[in-house]
């Protein structure tokens, strides 16, 4: 199926009240809690596996002048030391998946520079801390902000780094009213439970690799092109997945060092990266300045919008935050610009995170509105209505379903959101108290995927694709939706799927996967459907597929019966069509947040907050909310707390671990909520459904940034807000006051 | 990790002995911090003397009307403790603002008295650091320094003592036993205990070697008003920036008669002056305690902040407790 046209009333829409959107707990839930959901390191299939360790350069920049390998052989159990010197030829880059170990050249910190395998992890570990390494050591460039005059415009990746659209700066010089300010984003760590983590084994000339990746297909041909071997030669199985949050979208460096290594010791090979590697050899979100433009008039109606984003990018590569993205596509104004640039700096290599652009891009933007409002002395949800566009300001096609007014209104409604006053007048005992708020936008692909479904003799339903759980519960929705679908119990459905042998599917990223994914089955169990009928001999006009039968007219058959003694199969695939251009696809939602902020010492600490979301059709109404309160709470720590701090004098991220690089624990998020407004896409995919998984972080931060304001009077522009940034806002404030 | 062979002792003596004899030689107990330091091989113990089951694990009463807390009583443990609750309520705060639950689970008295610092410079083995390696460097200095130390600084070390059990024991006057390899025991003042980095910093405690502290000692209760205050980057499992354990008792006027006033987050150890808490006694001034407090503080960029926060986070706990 191509999404070329509207989708027409489907069999999910007969029963509004069917297994798709229950808020069912995920059955992989259980075995997820009991052990029995082996994640990719604890595989126990391929037998007999050595160990391997990665050791990574000690500085950020320069040359390997010579490496002494000799005590590391000879350690206890050590199989094989694997350098630049010895590692087996490879092939090429593909995406950004690297060769490892090629020459001398030391381009970031922790760099791979050898690979141990030994027969127990200690002894792989302890073995690499006896390689001593002499290097020829370069200074790293490793500030953008020093970088920011080299900086140059980047390939175009999924989109062009420019766009332009009538006469910005005429229009901005010429603006009653005008915001100029720029933002800061730091680097972040991806900082997923798992760590990436292969095990892999040899075959003969077949490569099975069990590890942590999201997008199985996409890793399977990297794989293959950075080891010059054949596609249907390498399998990728990766039934459980811990976390990934955009890290796994490509295979990372441990997973070429065990195929290569796990080739040469005709041996499995099992290794995961260290909690402190996670932000050095795994790929972390680069900082980024944002500059943000806006030119209205003096009822709050935008005439200019400009927001241009600087980012890094390691060393030979162009990979940019696409900050502006959702800018060309959120309010309307008729000049407008949008730009990124990047530099290459000393740093590991940037890439995908929690809706890449949207996610810092809005953490500029939406406060940038909510400076706007303020200068205007307008409510901020006013000021967003006032610029709803009619269609895509930018793309110039109508949207195929936008309620981000009505996310806003609701939003406002449920919240209390007219009890905000002016920026600095509430006080409950230490406690400044503010709110704040933020439109949410996240682009809703669709993403080519297929399903194979096979009705077996018993009357229960295998599902097979090559998509991935990276612990959202794509289990239990697949199951949902084929059991709708087949009119059968989630128990009878049996789904599996992480493994490149099982029809090619869109894998966990983007906020595609539900869709995708979803989609392709939906679209094989309609054919499974059309297949049994006709099988049977029944007329297919109003069938109906219900506890464990198919009904036509005056017949009714068991799905036992109709598969017969050698059951029966279907195929579906989906893959977008006319209508990913002829319409602008995103999912919206809008966020609430109320903060405290100790006026003595600056802690920030979240109240309450509450996200209003539109996704189409919700597949389960519980994984959908622990979805977007999972992003929400990811803004809360972008807001706050996130923050990878490079000391640029060595290239390093100091902080690698998860007691010094901060995300929310559970005492930073009280009382959060999300909720949906009903919607269906039906220009989105047969399930008119849309993207979730990302979309709760976009904007969230900024609505707490905004609240931060709205408590103090303070206008921080340097994300995270730590209680130092506060504190010198605070005493600044003080000495004011002090002296008027 | 570097291979380290493993002994347990039976008793206290023989432990003494046992690390007085094996060079490198380290005691574990909860292995909270230690074993995180072998995998990153900043510590290299050759030998671990594994003191869990010592008889080291009772909290007695002593005839001071104080408490004998064993060096092995759990942080969570001693929290909980009812006497620790009721007469020394600024202790069980700070352990409770401490970590988290499972870590409070594993963590011991005497482990946490010799909890090391949390300098990212000093967990980077590719780092110069003076602690870790002495002579190499300071790297802290001139690099990101948010968490360290604005008093009690030198050129070789910018750490701080990351313990907030510390700082409370440090307001309480509480004392450390030890017994050593010849069976001699003796007490060092808290205040003696924990020392600043000099040229020295890897040298951290008065310890000995081949010595093993078997207590602490809290004497009687001080009478006032406890309170722990812990300001950090998030709401829990955070070292603190700046942290205040405050004993306030105050008069019939309602002004403090006695005051005591101890630190963390400042210094390579708790901070307490005892000048700060008669300012305070004498003056009502939290502003002229504060600056006895920070008398010759200093900032190195990114903790410049901590010399404010501390005088705000003073004047907020002596307002609180007012």
């Amino acid at each position: 199926m191509e999404m070329n046209q509207p989708v027409g009333t489907t069999p999910l829409d007969a029963r509004p009240d069917g297994l798709v959107g229950k808020p069912i707990d995920r059955y992989e839930g259980r075995l997820k809690v009991t052990g029995r959901a082996p994640y990719a390191y604890e595989v126990r299939e391929p037998k007999d596996p050595a160990y391997g360790f990665i050791l990574g350069a000690g500085i950020a920049s320069g040359r390997i002048r010579a490496m002494q390998v000799g005590a590391a052989r000879r350690a206890p159990g050590v199989l094989y030391v694997m350098t630049h010197e010895t590692v087996p030829p490879q092939g090429e880059k593909k995406e950004q998946v690297s060769p490892q170990l090629q020459g001398t050249e030391i381009r970031h910190f922790d760099q791979p520079i050898a690979f141990v395998v030994a027969e127990t992890f200690e002894q792989a570990r302890a073995a690499a801390a006896l390689i001593t390494v002499q290097y020829d050591t370069a200074t790293p460039k490793a500030s953008l902000r020093d970088a920011l005059p080299e900086t140059f415009k980047p390939k175009p990746a999924q989109t062009d780094p420019d766009s332009a659209l009538g006469d910005f700066e005429g229009a901005f010089a010429a603006a009653p009213v005008k915001l100029d300010v720029e933002y800061t984003t730091p680097p972040q760590i991806h900082a997923q439970m798992e760590p990436h983590a292969t095990i892999a084994e040899w075959r003969g000339d077949r490569l099975v690799l069990h590890t942590a990746n999201q997008m199985l297909n996409r890793g399977q041909k990297s794989i293959a092109a950075v080891l010059a071997v054949p596609e249907d030669k390498v399998r990728l199985v990766s039934r459980y997945i811990g976390g990934g949050f955009g890290s796994k979208l490509q295979p990372q460096p441990e997973a070429i060092l065990a195929a290569l290594a796990a080739r040469v010791v005709n041996r499995p090979v099992k290794v995961a990266m260290t909690r402190q590697q996670e932000f050095h050899v795994a790929t972390h979100r680069t900082g980024t300045i944002q500059r943000v433009r806006l030119g209205a008039d003096e009822t709050g109606r935008l005439t200019a919008i400009a927001h241009e984003s600087w980012s890094d990018a390691t060393p030979g590569d162009q990979f940019f935050e696409t900050s502006a993205n959702v800018t060309r596509s959120l309010y309307a104004a008729p000049n407008r610009i949008t730009r990124h640039r990047i530099a290459n700096l000393n740093v590991p290599v940037t890439s995908a995170m929690r809706a890449p652009g949207e996610a810092v891009g809005q953490l500029a933007f939406e406060c940038a509105m909510d400076e706007l409002a303020e200068r205007l002395n307008l409510d901020p949800i006013e000021l967003r209505v006032r610029n709803e566009p009619e269609q895509d300001p930018e793309k110039q096609v109508p949207f195929t379903v936008r309620q981000l007014v009505p996310c806003m209104r609701e939003g406002a409604r449920l919240f209390g959101w007219e009890k905000r006053r002016a920026a600095g007048t509430r006080r409950e005992g230490r406690w400044m108290v503010g709110l704040g708020m933020s439109a949410a936008a996240r682009l809703n692909p669709l993403m080519p995927s297929s399903a194979l479904v096979r009705l077996n003799p018993d009357g229960t339903l295998t599902v097979r694709m090559a998509m991935t759980d990276i612990g959202t519960g794509t289990y239990t929705i697949l199951a949902q939706i084929a059991g709708e679908m087949m009119g059968l119990p989630v128990e009878k459905i049996r789904v599996e799927i992480g493994d490149t042998a099982y029809p090619a599917a869109a894998g966990s990223g983007g906020s595609w996967g539900a869709g995708s994914a979803g989609s392709a089955l939906y679209v094989a169990c309609d054919n499974l459907r059309q297949a049994l009928l006709q099988k049977a001999g029944m007329n297919p006009e109003g069938a109906a597929f219900r506890e464990g039968r198919a009904a036509s007219g005056n017949r009714s058959e068991t799905l036992a019966d109709l598969a017969g003694p050698d059951g029966l199969e279907a195929k579906g695939e989906i893959k977008p069509g006319r209508l990913k251009e002829a319409f602008s696809h995103y999912s919206f939602g809008a966020h609430f947040a109320e903060v405290g902020v100790d006026r003595d010492t600056g802690e920030i600490r979240l109240r309450r907050m509450l996200g209003v979301f539109t996704g189409g059709r919700i597949l389960n109404a519980k994984t959908a909310r622990s979805q977007a309160i999972g992003g929400m709470t990811f803004g809360v720590g972008a807001a706050l707390m996130e923050d990878a701090v490079m000391d640029p004098r060595s290239g390093t991220f100091m902080n690698r671990d998860l007691a010094e690089y901060h995300v929310p624990v559970h005492a930073d998020i009280p009382a959060i909520d999300a909720v949906f407004l009903p919607e269906l896409d039906d220009k989105a995919n047969p399930l008119k459904s849309k993207g979730l998984g990302e979309l709760g972080i976009c904007g969230a931060g900024a609505a707490l940034a905004n609240a931060i304001h709205n408590a103090t009077g303070l206008r921080i522009r340097d994300y995270p807000m730590t209680l130092d940034k506060v504190l010198k806002g605070l005493e600044e404030q003080e000495r004011g006051m002090r002296r008027s | 990790m570097k291979a380290f062979s493993y002994e347990r002792p039976k008793t206290v003596q023989e432990a003494a002995q046992l690390v007085a004899e094996r060079p490198g030689a380290k005691f574990i107990a909860g292995g909270t911090n230690l074993l995180d330091l072998m995998k990153l091989q900043i510590e290299t113990p050759r030998t671990l003397i594994d003191v869990n089951r010592l008889p080291l694990d009772q909290v007695a009463e002593t005839e001071g009307g104080g408490l004998r807390v064993g060096a092995l009583v759990r942080n969570a443990e001693l929290a909980a403790h009812p006497r620790v609750r009721r007469d020394y309520g600024v202790l069980a705060k700070a352990l409770l603002a401490g970590a988290s639950g499972q870590l409070r689970n594993k963590a011991t008295t005497a482990g946490n008295l010799l909890q090391r610092t949390r300098c990212y410079y000093f967990y980077d083995t590719t780092k110069p650091c003076n602690k870790r390696e002495p002579g190499s460097g300071c790297s802290a200095i001139g690099g990101f320094n948010r968490i360290m130390a604005v008093l009690g600084t030198s050129e070789s070390c910018i750490a701080t003592n990351p313990s907030d059990m510390n700082v409370a024991l440090r307001a309480l006057d509480a004392t450390v036993e030890t017994l050593d390899a010849g069976g001699a025991a003796r007490t060092i003042p808290i205040a003696e205990f924990h020392r600043l980095p000099g040229d020295r910093p890897e040298i951290e405690t008065a310890l000995k070697p081949g010595e093993i502290i078997t207590a602490v000692s809290l004497p009687k209760p001080v009478a006032g008003t406890h309170v722990y205050r812990k300001v950090r980057d998030r709401a829990s499992y955070a070292f603190a920036t700046v942290s205040v354990a405050a004993i306030i008792a105050r008069g019939e006027d309602g002004k403090p008669r006695a005051a005591r006033l101890a630190f963390g987050g400042l210094a390579h150890k708790p901070w307490r002056v005892e000048a700060a808490e008669t300012a305070l006694v004498e003056t009502g001034s939290a502003d002229a305690s504060a600056d006895r407090v920070l008398e010759g503080a200093r900032g190195y960029g990114s903790n410049d902040f901590k010399i404010p926060l501390t005088r705000r986070t003073l004047r907020a706990v002596l307002t609180e407790m007012a």
